[in-house]
């Protein structure tokens, strides 16, 4: 990344950085506004890029490999870009009791993509989470940010093949 | 701001309230939103509307009533009736029935033992102000112990009623409260910090989560109190970032509670001022851990680092911290309002008050609920949970997650408290209890657990990196038919170690899964191993090769 | 005591007592210590030896290798050495059979989880972790290897980075950010899958950061850090630079 780039990014030119900007200068660009930095790049971003990681890093006077090291111990961040949809399946022990797993596992089948992975032509992105907090209603599965409860090997096919057939 | 004007709004805002002759009550919490009771209050708002009835019928939006698995909820006042599984299409009839008989379809009333065996202190408030109301919180009581606490009371008398609540940390520990206060406001330091740990990583638990998302005030006013009993200026609250309703609500309920003087600078016009800011976690168990998570906040990998020195001494960026679970903070209100003596009455001799479960797994009511320390596992199971789903036999529950343990039937009398649960090797962690029937296999239990736990370590201390591999290997490879006579007592000793040596509470309390379920269930292990076999049925045994 | 970096600002605070002195016991032997030093310090200068694999003196201390855990009368927690303060009056015990029997398997489990073959190992004969197995009568490990593989980094002129032969003692890291101040590495993911990196996980060579001073080389307890063009056995690693480059940058901890 050269100066020019960094210029331009400051200068807010590209909207998307404008809310990472802002949560810099919110932590008076301070170390410890690191995690929160993060997180507005991935909101803005969709995952975190080399380019985006040396930019926060610069700009917080942090060494690169710390912010490396931070990005990559919580499992929140990602540094590979998403699918156009995702489906998170929860692994909490409520939804694994009620099944969960079995339910990754067939919509591995059907995808043919493993946990953390997104399909070849990048409509969708499977992944799973540790308890959503929504136990009352396992098993649950997250599609694009919607919690949905009580779901089913059936049902969850069937919404990973709507996601995955439709452009909307 | 006065007492006189803070009182008028709690008097303006229950007079308005009750203006209205019904008021419907939506649940808005994160469960039933998910079952869209977002669209359902919508239609009841627009049903009444249409009907010309909104000087008549208020419809408000509410924290959680409790029972999920019957989302949504809804709760017509002052009738007191209850109305679940609605859907949109309800709203119609739901308004028609306001003052003549109610909607019978939706009847809730099969599920009574649920509601009244229950006591609530921590979740009061909950299903009943709107979350995103201050008024309302006020119109209840709120940040009244604040300000008595500012205005009538010494730092010290606070501590002192803390103390003499007997209440101790909800997060897992069970740490008495009032001594960890001492030790922080005896620090000498210009400067200290409140911290809330509303880092809920142990999976099957979701309290902290409703208590945000229901009555954010509440814990607001617990933290204002404790920075004041112990000198601290400046609060962060640590939310895991997969609630993003619950940064919402208590973002919200930050600025609102600002504006009114009640949080921030000089609040009710004293010399004492108290800023909370959100920050939040990024999806590690770990962070959890008290120095972790200062570190977390201090925008750093979450590693542990041993104690002591403890936070009280030395804690966020080097000063002295206090660090309290959502729901130890939400416990301060009333203990203040009502005495310490008042709330020490509740409960066991040791464990005082009461406590919040998510209740979950395979019975007939999950959901939350809260009842006084001692309750039996019995009443929880069978009669708040309405027992067991079909005609499923109860085989273990377990509490406090990945760092607890798995009690089988013969202990359902058991007392809940911190020392019972010690003694049959569990612990009362956060309070998620996971209730399991005959179809769960205790061993795929204790490896789910230890796989947790394996990915959640930080990877600082060898024992926890790499001793849970271990484990975690041995159990899956029992799990898969391979498993030989001589790994029982390899897990047993692996266990041992990882408990005695591990750096931080995640590596000493991952093996307790593996070892109450050897304790309890050795029969269990025993049939994957000898005869290949997995009673539950749940673990897929590879064919057996002779030559294993 | 040195406390890591973030810690450091109980120096900057005024209200810490000047050092007292007092007396404790280690293995029955009663000892003076200043109330700043550790249990291991006092040990050491006092000829009693605790085995350690993480801690280095002149960097701060990280308390993550448990083999310099000892009891501690009246605890049921063991406590590492490296990081605990005596007290007035305290019993020490660093050689019971319990202390030795889990130094012991966590050696072992450090062998299980990366590829420790000495015998083709640059570092032969001159290997911290090696040294350990004499030292704790490590004769074989008996659990299963998990031998995580891992590539060979060979990509800076001077030196290599054999990640297979990385124990993941972070001494590499503490030296160059507190006493090269480049802090060139640091760790990526957490648990098993940890790895130590430098800069954005990209190749040492290529490294923007890096000095080329070659300290973390010379501080690396195995031969998971070497210098180019050492064969089996050869390389040596000299740390007599560490103390006086502490003194002269000035020890902040005081």
């Amino acid at each position: 990344m050269d100066e020019k780039e960094v210029d331009r990014i400051r200068a807010n030119e590209d909207r998307r950085w404008r809310l990472v900007n802002r949560t810099m200068r919110l932590h008076g660009h301070q170390p410890d506004a690191l995690i929160e930095t993060l997180h507005a790049v991935q909101e803005s971003f969709g995952f975190l890029d080399t380019d985006s990681l040396k930019y926060v890093a610069e700009s917080l006077r942090l060494p690169l490999s710390v912010v490396f090291g931070v990005a990559t111990f919580y499992h929140f961040f990602t540094l590979k870009p998403p699918g156009d949809h995702t489906c998170v399946v929860c692994l909490g022990t409520a939804c694994y009791i009620a099944g969960s797993s079995n339910i990754l596992k067939t919509v591995e089948e059907q995808t043919g993509i493993k946990t953390g992975e997104t399909t070849p032509d990048r409509k969708l992105s499977l992944l799973t989470a540790r308890c959503m907090g929504s136990c009352g209603l396992a098993p649950v599965v997250v599609f694009d940010g919607e919690v949905h409860g009580k779901m089913s090997s059936a049902s969850v096919l069937e919404k990973v093949g709507r996601l995955m057939n439709h452009d909307d | 701001m006065t007492i006189e004007e803070l009182q008028d709004i709690g008097k303006i805002e229950k007079e308005k309230q009750e203006g209205f002759k019904y008021r419907i009550h939506v649940c808005v919490a994160a469960g039933c939103l998910s079952s869209q009771s977002g669209l359902v209050k919508e239609s009841l708002e627009k049903e009444v509307a249409r009907r010309g009835l909104e000087s008549w019928a208020l419809v408000k939006g509410v924290g959680c009533l409790g029972l999920c698995t019957a989302g949504p909820m809804v709760a017509i006042e002052p009738d007191g009736l209850l109305y679940q599984c609605v859907s949109v299409s309800d709203a119609s009839d739901i308004v028609e029935a306001l003052g003549g008989s109610p909607v019978n379809r939706l009847d809730c009333s099969a599920h009574l033992p649920f509601f009244a065996r229950q006591r609530k202190i921590v979740l009061e408030n909950c299903g009943r102000v709107d979350p995103e109301s201050i008024e309302d919180y006020i119109a209840e009581g709120g940040y009244e112990a604040l300000y008595n606490a500012l205005r009538t009371m010494t730092p010290a008398g606070v501590i002192e009623q803390i103390t003499k609540s007997g209440l101790r940390g909800r997060g897992g520990a069970g740490f008495p409260t009032g001594l960890k206060w001492t030790a922080v406001s005896k620090a000498k330091s210009n400067v200290k910090f409140v911290i809330c740990n509303a880092d809920e990583g142990d999976p099957g638990a979701f309290m902290d989560r409703s208590v945000l998302e229901s009555d954010p005030h509440r814990v607001l006013e617990g933290m204002a109190i404790a920075g004041l009993a112990v000198g601290a200026n400046y609060g962060f609250i640590y939310v895991r970032s997969e609630y993003p309703l619950a940064v919402k609500r208590i973002r919200t309920a930050i600025a609102r509670a600002e504006r009114l003087g009640v949080l921030g600078r000089n609040i009710f016009n004293t010399t004492f001022s108290f800023d909370v800011t959100v920050r939040l976690g990024a999806g590690a168990f770990v962070c959890g851990e008290e120095t972790a998570l200062i570190a977390s906040i201090e925008g750093r990998r979450g590693s542990p680092r041993p104690r002591p020195p403890f936070p009280s001494e030395l804690g966020l960026w080097g000063y002295p911290t206090l660090i309290n679970n959502v729901e130890t903070f939400a416990n301060v209100p009333p203990i203040i309002r009502k005495g310490g003596v008042w709330f020490a009455s509740i409960g066991t001799e040791k464990s005082k008050g009461t406590k919040v479960f998510a209740l979950a797994g395979r019975v007939n009511n999950t959901g939350l609920i809260e009842a006084p320390m001692g309750t039996t596992l019995r009443e929880i199971v069978l009669d708040i949970g309405g027992g067991i789903i079909g005609d499923g036999k109860f085989k273990a529950i377990l509490t406090g997650g990945p760092s607890g343990g798995c009690i089988p039937a013969q202990f359902l009398d058991m007392s809940m408290d911190y020392e019972s649960l010690a003694q049959v090797g569990a612990i009362m962690g956060s309070g998620g209890l996971i209730v399991m029937d005959d179809s769960s296999c205790m061993v795929d239990v204790a490896k789910f657990f230890i796989e947790f736990c394996m990915s959640e370590s930080c990877g600082k201390c060898v024992p926890c990196r790499v001793g849970t591999v271990q484990i975690h290997n041995l159990l899956k490879r029992i799990t898969e038919g391979g498993g030989k006579p001589s790994d029982m007592e390899m897990l047993e000793e692996l266990c041992d170690l990882v408990k005695n040596t591990s750096l931080c509470g995640l590596g000493q309390t991952a093996p307790n899964p593996v070892l109450s379920t050897m304790r309890y269930f050795t029969d269990e292990y025993r049939a994957h191993i000898e005869d290949r076999v997995c009673p539950a049925g749940t673990c897929h045994m590879k064919p057996t090769e002779e030559s294993q | 005591m040195r406390y890591p970096a973030f810690l450091q600002r109980i120096s900057d605070r005024a209200d810490v007592q000047p050092v007292r002195t007092l007396t404790f016991s280690i293995n029955g032997q009663v000892l003076s210590a200043r109330e700043d030093e550790t249990i291991l310090s006092v040990a050491r200068e006092n000829g009693i030896s605790i085995p350690t694999l993480c801690h280095m003196d002149g960097l701060s201390e990280r308390g993550a290798c448990r083999l310099c855990i000892v009891e501690i009368k009246g605890s049921p927690k063991l406590s590492p050495s490296c990081v605990t303060l005596p007290r007035q009056d305290m019993e020490v015990t660093t050689n019971s059979d319990r202390v030795k029997n889990y130094r012991r398997k966590i050696l072992e489990l450090l062998f299980t989880e990366r590829n420790h073959i000495c015998s083709v190992c640059v570092s032969n004969g001159h290997c911290d972790l090696q040294a350990l197995t004499t030292e704790l009568g490590m004769t074989h490990v008996h659990y299963d290897y998990l031998h995580t593989r891992h590539a060979v980094d060979a990509s800076h002129e001077r030196f290599s980075v054999d990640h297979n032969r990385c124990v993941l003692c972070q001494r590499c890291i503490r030296v160059c950010e507190e006493i090269e101040g480049a802090h060139t590495w640091d760790v990526m993911g957490r648990g098993y899958l940890s790895k130590v990196i430098s800069d954005l996980n990209q190749p040492w060579g290529e490294s923007s950061t890096c000095t080329g001073c070659g300290k973390c080389v010379q501080v690396c307890p195995t031969g998971a850090l070497s210098e180019k063009g050492k064969s089996v056995a050869e390389m040596t690693k000299r740390r007599q630079f560490l103390p006086y480059l502490k003194l002269m940058r000035g020890d902040e901890s005081r």
